[in-house]
């Protein structure tokens, strides 16, 4: 039988995993857009278990106003980081120093 | 049974494919492992019956943003050495906080309880529901406001892409649409009257063919 706790145990390796590969690849603008899917993943992941556990589906309406924000956002993301390769013909994130923050 | 294997089978190559995304030397070997982790995240949605975001999340992640993604990393030409350097710097840091998040989720699921009674299994659903129906009821009537905001959101972020990464190059020949519409006839075009004149050869017997030629000439 799979419960509650077995989804949830699953998002936080997910999530996890996510912060570790943002410590890791901390220099890849690409790989760090990759690591906020993986988390928004298991976010997701969260909301549709207790959604379903708790029989309430306004869960699955949220994760679905989610995975829109994060198609945006993901969309918006790769365009910056396009016109950024282009001016600047890098994208790692050491280089980004312009405004001197 | 069958439900708990694929349940492990699945979960084992969610985390493996995560594992893959985040230590693979290779971007492309990346978005790969990260299309195989939102594969089997719909398989294990499909298994606890949200049938609906289990497609929405192949349909969009997969067949979309996944796509746009290996567009961007085959596009680029990353120096991925340069990039890896001192990739081990703050692994240990890294690990050690990933270690710290499951051990204190896993404690607090497990061991201190949730409030709510998580050892049960799901609620089983009446014969003949139907998941994508229950969802587009709530969705077109309680939150029928947010959905037109999540389109307009989506509106925005097309027009924000395509005006970040449009290029006007100098010296390139295009078409303006607006200017071709707005232009006027008398602005172009100028009628000039040009009295008319005996062609040379119209008395000749010559005939047609001079004929034809002062008809042609003529404005």
């Amino acid at each position: 039988m799979i419960t509650l706790q077995h989804l949830l145990t699953l998002s936080s390796i997910l999530f996890a995993l996510a912060v570790a590969g943002i410590f890791l690849n901390r220099k890849n603008v690409i790989l760090l857009l990759m690591c906020i899917e993986l988390m928004l993943l298991a976010v997701n992941f969260n909301f549709v278990a207790f959604s379903r556990f708790l029989n309430d589906l306004d869960g699955q309406v949220f994760v679905f106003f989610v995975l829109t924000v994060a198609a945006a956002e993901a969309a918006i993301g790769l365009a910056i980081l396009v016109v950024l390769f282009r001016e600047r013909r890098s994208i790692n994130v050491e280089d980004l120093n312009t405004m001197k923050g | 049974m069958l439900v708990e294997g694929l349940f492990y089978a699945f979960s084992a190559v969610l985390i493996a494919a995560a594992l893959g995304v985040v230590v693979t030397r290779n971007p492309v070997h990346s978005a790969l492992c990260l299309v195989l982790c939102f594969f089997t995240s719909a398989a294990i949605w499909l298994l606890i019956e949200a049938e609906f975001l289990a497609i929405v999340l192949v349909l969009v992640y997969v067949g979309a943003v996944m796509v746009l993604f290996l567009f961007v990393v085959m596009m680029l030409d990353i120096n991925v050495e340069e990039i890896r350097r001192g990739f081990t710097r703050y692994a240990w840091l890294g690990w050690l906080t990933a270690f710290a998040v499951i051990a204190q989720l896993v404690g607090v699921f497990w061991f201190r309880g949730l409030g709510i009674d998580a050892t049960g299994g799901m609620a089983t659903l009446p014969a003949g529901y139907s998941n994508t129906r229950e969802l587009g009821k709530v969705l077109y009537t309680d939150f029928v406001y947010p959905f037109e905001l999540a389109a307009v959101v989506l509106l925005v972020a097309i027009i924000a892409a395509i005006s970040l990464t449009m290029r006007r190059r100098p010296g390139l020949k295009a078409q303006n649409i607006s200017r071709q519409v707005a232009v006027r006839s008398k602005d172009r075009v100028r009628l000039i009257k040009v009295p008319s004149q005996p062609a040379p050869g119209a008395e000749s017997p010559a005939g047609n063919d001079a004929a034809a030629s002062t008809k042609g000439s003529a404005p």
